[in-house]
């Protein structure tokens, strides 16, 4: 008998990851005046099912802290320990390290012992009412007090070593009423409860209630005592018998170093913390949560300031709870990406379709043409299915900010309420990933630039508390991010400043908009003190670098002493794009909608000529032109700008013309990456196939405006 | 005729762990993953052995070993039931609840095949 036990190990971690992302909403969300037991329970629970599956599967690192953990959340849901703040925080953080343990098993990563240890000990202090440290385990500083214990649960995998407690490799049992026997089988960790699995004396009829006879299973027919032979332990295998179980001797290492009393050594160098000073009084904080499901709004204050009274409202967030399995099946993202290829291809081969239909004639052609457009519906319907599959709500990301609000305007001393909106709004799989670190990154701006200090905001008349929002929404073809504060807004007089002193030539009446748009140039940073959050110059760029491998831009609003916007656009899915072909010379080219302002037939009169390079004027605006087919290096049709089509071109930070022969069409595509088969080409994002079976180049707009000088 | 077992854990891991041990030894195993799915399990069929979970969503271990031991067809149906705690509270709640036997978390596959041996002689 072998069963493999890693078949069940990535069903375990995605299970696990689930359980901390619950455990964290519902910790951040939890009421710390009036906590509802119910959630109280749910959270104890998460701990104590990744402690159990942990247990199994032989994850000792998880074990051992989540069984710190669900001693601490056992007391408070009993109602033994009083939760605060900073209890809260230290939930938190343990969520987070049991999430960095859970990835190192996922990776086969060697375990961060010292960081199992670290946040061990500061549970078992907060338990003992000790101080414990308000820095994240990763610190590294941590100092290990029970070495010994760790270095027995390593080696227990390959050393046998006596375990602290009188464990056998048993495991079950039979309880008696005898007490001797009973803790002899405690701590074989079994036990049975009915006599009639021990003492022979004793018949089944003796011990249960007289019943319907008839619906005794076999199975108790079958329990005479000659058969059962129970003693202690005769009847095991051998095999068990002389086999150590590994997870026991783990388990009670774990069990001995837990016993073991924790530390409360203040690690000194941290990683996470501010180099300002941080108030040491404490801190009234209240979570309220109120969500309305209808339309997914939800509101989350996080006070962390002495004169704020908490105000008490039902916690009324409760978050749906996960669907069960019967209803939803997990599947492997690369068979719903194959889907989505093939369904793409089908695409492709029914617009074949219909180029030779359209060459019939008479009778049977008519007939090919009904039936072909109903395939061209079938297709399209399916393509959408099954890019339906690949779609989450934008919740997702939506959801972390919960914390990183909380945690960092803490940090940072500020008030700030975070408002979500339109968080069932549907994103791609792929997208949603790309999309955290852009916007964890512009999150952490609002607060640390955007949104002012209490008493800078009371000066300047406005409400203490500042607020944040994340909102989403479709629009048209595009899923539309936006970050709002209501903060100072951004700074014009520094930013052209920064500007110059980084060797831009810029004029003093350049549009708010395109001055907006110079904090995404490498490098530059407004910050007047480099803080811990944001500062150091980096990750505008960054920002928009990602947002545009994406296939989305990013634009700037800005009211000076009102607050700012980020609005991220983005394409819907990143295997279709809405396109615009357009031909040079003997090619067919697309050009992203989403890119595209207009397209006009250029008079002689709008085109100049400055400096050698060619301009248009468009309402009283010159833009620079480019053309296509210099770009491309092939021969064109139209000699001149106005023999062709300009198809004016927005991209992130500047505007300009196109120069292209004549417009063919608008119509999606399928976008196929041209990196598996060759290099990447500058100007170019992908290829798709057209419906005459050739193939046409998508061009990536934001290289091509590289080409245009300042 | 194989003997037919039903296995009630929250964890989709563990129960498909279980459900692999059993099978290999030639078990019918069902699988339940909370309390209240199991007794609506029960209400259709009956089962040679039980194996439940203590703590789990909607309906836990206790609750449902005392539902089970109202049901005429699960009076003398062996339970066992698992448990993670060290001390005895949770055990003696499976006992009054009228639970057969217990048996702690972790254990192994084959641990699992020894107790169910056992339980089914």
């Amino acid at each position: 008998m072998s069963i493999n036990m890693a078949e069940f190990h990535q069903v375990f971690f995605e299970e696990s990851h689930e359980h901390l992302e619950s455990m964290e909403q519902l910790l951040l969300a939890l009421d710390l005046d009036s906590p509802d037991p119910e959630e109280l329970n749910t959270i104890f629970r998460a701990a104590h099912s990744i402690k159990g599956g942990s247990g199994i599967f032989g994850f000792t690192a998880l074990t051992s802290v989540t069984h710190v953990m669900e001693n601490l959340l056992d007391k408070t849901r009993k109602g033994n320990f009083e939760l605060n703040s900073s209890v809260i925080d230290l939930l938190l953080r343990t969520v987070d390290t049991l999430s960095h343990i859970l990835n190192l098993y996922r990776e086969e990563e060697p375990i961060d012992w010292q960081e199992v240890e670290f946040s061990k000990n500061q549970l078992v202090a907060a338990l003992n009412g000790e101080s414990f440290s308000t820095a994240s385990a990763s610190s590294g500083a941590a100092v290990v007090a029970s070495q010994g214990d760790v270095e027995s649960a390593v080696t227990s995998k390959t050393a046998v070593e006596t375990p602290p407690e009188s464990n056998t490799d048993e495991g079950f049992g039979f309880f008696k009423d005898d007490v001797e026997l009973a803790l002899a089988t405690e701590s074989d960790g079994y036990g049975f409860f009915d006599e009639a699995y021990i003492a022979k004396e004793i018949t089944v009829d003796d011990l249960h209630p007289k019943g319907s006879e008839s619906a005794v299973t076999k199975a108790d027919a079958e329990l005479s005592d000659d058969e059962l032979g129970f003693g202690f332990f005769e009847s095991l295998t051998p095999e068990a018998e002389d086999t150590p179980l590994v997870d026991d001797i783990s388990q009670s290492a774990a069990e001995a170093s837990v016993k073991a009393n924790g530390n409360d050594d203040q690690p000194t160098a941290t990683t996470n913390t501010t180099s300002t000073t941080r108030t040491t009084a404490p801190k009234t904080q209240t979570a309220e949560v109120e969500a309305n499901k209808t339309d997914g709004v939800k509101v989350v204050t996080a006070t962390t300031t002495k004169t704020d009274v908490p105000v008490k409202t039902p916690a009324a967030a409760k978050k749906a709870a996960p669907p069960s399995s019967d209803s939803t099946l997990r599947v492997e993202t690369s068979k719903i990406d194959s889907l989505v290829n093939l369904a793409g291809e089908l695409v492709i081969t029914q617009s074949m379709l219909t180029l030779i239909g359209n060459e019939l004639g008479g009778e049977v052609g008519e007939r090919l043409k009904t039936a072909l457009n109903e395939l061209e519906r079938n297709t399209r319907e399916m393509q959408e299915a099954v890019m339906s599959v690949r779609m989450l709500p934008v919740s997702f990301v939506f959801n972390r900010f919960h914390r990183l609000v909380r945690d960092l305007s803490d940090q940072l001393g500020k008030n700030v309420n975070l408002v979500i909106e339109g968080g069932n709004t549907e994103i791609d799989k792929g997208m949603i990933e790309k999309l955290v670190d852009p916007l964890t990154h512009l999150v952490r701006n609002s607060l640390d630039h955007g949104i002012e200090k209490p008493e800078k905001r009371i000066a300047a008349g406005k409400p203490e508390m500042g607020t944040l929002s994340l909102k989403a929404s479709q629009r048209g073809g595009s899923i539309v991010i936006a970050v709002h504060d209501d903060g100072g807004g951004l700074n014009r007089d520094r930013i052209l400043q920064k500007a110059r002193e980084n060797g831009m030539a810029i004029s003093d009446n350049l549009p708010d908009k395109q001055v907006w748009q110079l904090i995404f140039a490498a490098g530059f940073s407004t910050a007047a003190e480099v803080t811990d959050v944001s500062g150091r110059g980096v990750g505008m760029d960054v920002v928009r670098k990602n947002i545009e491998a994406l296939g989305g831009r990013i634009d700037i609003d800005s009211v000076t002493g009102q607050g700012a916007t980020f609005e991220i656009q983005l394409p819907l899915t990143l295997a279709i794009v809405d396109g615009m072909s357009v031909s040079t010379g003997n090619q067919i080219y697309i050009l992203p909608l989403v890119h595209i302002i207009e397209s006009i037939q250029p008079q002689r009169d709008q085109l100049k000529f400055l400096a050698n390079e060619q301009l248009i004027k468009v309402r009283e605006e010159y833009l620079p032109l480019l053309n296509l087919h210099e770009l491309m290096e092939i021969d064109s049709h139209a000699q001149t700008p106005e023999e062709g089509i300009v198809v004016l071109l927005e991209s992130n930070n500047k505007r300009f013309g196109l120069c292209v022969d004549g417009l063919v069409g608008q119509q999606q595509v399928v976008i196929k990456s041209l990196e598996k088969h060759y290099r990447r080409i500058p100007g170019v994002s992908g290829a798709t196939i057209m419906g005459d079976g050739s193939v046409a180049l998508i061009l990536d707009v934001e290289s091509l405006a590289l080409h245009v000088n300042n | 005729m194989s003997k037919k077992i039903l296995i009630v854990d929250d964890s989709a891991a563990i129960r498909q762990m279980v459900e692999a041990t059993l099978k290999s030894a030639n078990y019918q195993v069902v699988l339940a993953k909370d309390g209240q799915e199991a007794l609506d399990i029960c209400k259709g069929q009956g089962f040679d052995f039980v194996l439940t979970d203590q703590n789990m969503p909607r309906m836990d271990g206790i609750t449902l070993i005392k539902s089970l031991r109202t049901m005429s067809a699960f009076m003398r149906t062996p339970i066992i039931v698992l448990t993670t705690e060290a001390g005895d509270d949770m055990k003696n709640q499976g006992k009054a609840a009228g639970a057969t036997g217990w048996m702690v978390k972790p254990f192994d596959p084959q641990k699992l095949l020894a107790i169910t041996a056992k339980v089914l002689g």
